[in-house]
């Protein structure tokens, strides 16, 4: 399934058939004070840096997350999209669970960005999906709803189920959604992690649509977190994840290596490209 | 053994998360009569203290602290039947409801919390995640509880702490209930804004807060304080 993402100058195609698509996780405010404080002042010219620093590393979309306590996050929103948009070409992830602030943002981009997200709560799917529909964007999909995150794969199905049919019925196509299946830390569960493969597998084979993951969570209270959050995410491509929301610099080679090993980037291309680029130079 | 033994016996299992060696040392601490608090404070809590501050120093993991909380909770489900209106002179005593806030799903810092709280003996009723302001206030009438706690780590639901304090102020209940507030995106700053009654920066920090607002009830002290307690608030600068 192919999921067209734009800006104003360039697509990218989130492929279930293809390499995996990177989304740059650095502008999200939360846990990062330097940026908290930037967004506050209004320096852009932090944020630019930061974006233009992602592309750089090899993401394919930027995510915009303005969420800092006290801010006016529409107007945050509005700006850093507009200001985002001039300083680098590729298209945008508008993170925020405020439909005021998603349609801020959908205002200043110009295009058909990739919205994040909506849940299978019914106020959520009531402010966001008019959205995706009006502005012909996509959008990340959570599974959860009022209840919670569910705590089986089949249940998680059946809120990505609900979403799907309720875009449906709005005439948004499948394709326009992008499932993001959660994943919670192996810390304090250790079949988190299977629970979203599992979810992952039920829904590649019953939509073959694409799936998202935030990757980092998995690890969360646990010693050497980068070695696990490799092998998940070796192992959730593996299952069928097509797109991730991560720190691009460090998780790029990983997921090029996944993309190798599992036939999507023919001859090695991508991968030796991106070693060429990024490899540490000998004196 | 003696009474010692036993208490050390108990601190070790909980430390090492063993679920059945907690719960065998408990009923041993109970023949032989040790005071329930005696128990709680002698073994259980400082228990919890080590485990909880190896934690905060990167020396124990996540799955270790859920562990000890297990086998905190597994001695307090033998010790706190045998717990009788005497003992309970100067221990803290209370119902708190606890809960993720509306529009957010991380639960790890609300579980660690209530953990240690329920390790002090406190009653501890857990909504879960996403829960609406709503819910707060008719589980904590329905819990008969002391404190509201509310959990964050985004930041695009912190109006929502506002929400249960001003729906409280509406229903003319604000005086029925303690709130405090924590998580990443939490400031002091923040919750003398909102006029909630206290702000932990981690979990212990939550736990001393809890245990001074329900010393404090103890003492006479009512719903809303005029100014929070503020524990482990960062400096700025």
């Amino acid at each position: 399934m192919k999921t067209l993402i734009t800006s104003r100058s360039k697509s990218v195609t989130i492929d279930s058939e293809g390499p995996v698509t990177m989304i740059g996780e650095k502008i999200n405010p939360t846990g990062r004070k330097r940026l908290a404080a930037a967004l506050t002042e209004g320096d852009l010219d932090y944020v630019i840096d930061l974006a233009v620093r992602q592309v750089d590393d090899g993401a394919d979309i930027v995510d915009i997350n303005v969420g800092v306590p006290g801010l006016d996050e529409v107007k945050a929103m509005r700006d850093v999209v507009a200001a985002v948009s001039d300083a680098v070409d590729v298209p945008l992830c508008l993170d925020s669970p405020s439909h005021e602030s998603v349609a801020a943002g959908l205002d200043a981009c110009q295009a058909r960005p990739l919205i994040n997200s909506v849940r299978g709560e019914e106020a959520s799917m009531k402010e966001i999906l008019p959205l995706v529909k009006e502005y012909d964007a996509s959008v990340i999909a959570l599974l959860l709803d009022e209840e919670g995150i569910p705590e089986t794969a089949e249940a998680r199905v059946a809120v990505a189920r609900k979403i799907i049919e309720r875009a449906d019925s709005m005439g948004i196509p499948i394709e326009k959604i992008v499932i993001d299946p959660l994943v919670l830390t192996v810390g304090s569960d250790s079949n988190a992690g299977r629970i979203t493969l599992d979810t992952i597998e039920l829904l590649t084979a019953e939509y073959g649509i694409n799936i998202n993951l935030g990757a980092s969570n998995v690890s969360f209270g646990l010693p050497d977190r980068h070695t696990l959050n490799q092998a998940f995410l070796g192992l959730a491509i593996g299952a069928g994840a097509s797109c991730l929301i991560t720190d691009v610099a460090k998780m790029a080679p990983t997921i090029h290596a996944a993309d190798l090993l599992r036939g999507r980037d023919q001859h090695g291309t991508r991968y030796i490209k991106y070693f060429r680029a990024h490899a540490p130079k000998d004196d | 053994m003696t009474t010692q033994e036993i208490l050390d016996g108990l601190k070790q299992a909980v430390i090492d998360g063993d679920e059945d060696s907690a719960a065998s040392f408990a009923a041993q601490a109970i023949d032989a009569e040790i005071k329930p608090m005696d128990i709680i404070k002698g073994a259980i809590n400082p228990a919890m203290d080590v485990v909880g501050q190896a934690f905060e120093d990167g020396d124990a993991y996540l799955p270790e602290l859920i562990l000890a909380g297990d086998a905190a909770r597994a001695a307090l489900d033998l010790i706190i039947p045998t717990i009788s209106t005497d003992d309970l002179d100067g221990s803290v005593q209370g119902t708190v409801v606890i809960g993720t806030i509306y529009g957010d799903a991380h639960d790890i810092g609300k579980n660690i919390v209530s953990a240690i709280l329920a390790a002090h003996g406190i009653k501890v009723v857990d909504l879960g995640i996403n829960v609406s302001p709503k819910q707060y206030i008719e589980a904590a009438f329905a819990e008969d509880a002391d404190v509201i706690a509310i959990s964050s780590l985004i930041t695009t639901s912190l109006p929502y702490h506002r929400e249960v304090i001003n729906n409280l102020v509406d229903r003319g209940e604000r005086d029925k209930f303690f709130v405090v507030v924590g998580g990443g995106p939490v400031t002091a700053e923040w919750t003398t804004q909102i006029g909630a009654d206290g702000y932990g920066r981690d979990a212990r920090d939550a736990a001393l807060v809890v245990t001074q607002l329900l010393e404090g009830l103890a003492e006479g002290n009512k719903a809303p304080l005029a100014a929070p307690i503020l524990v482990g608030a960062l400096e700025h600068g």
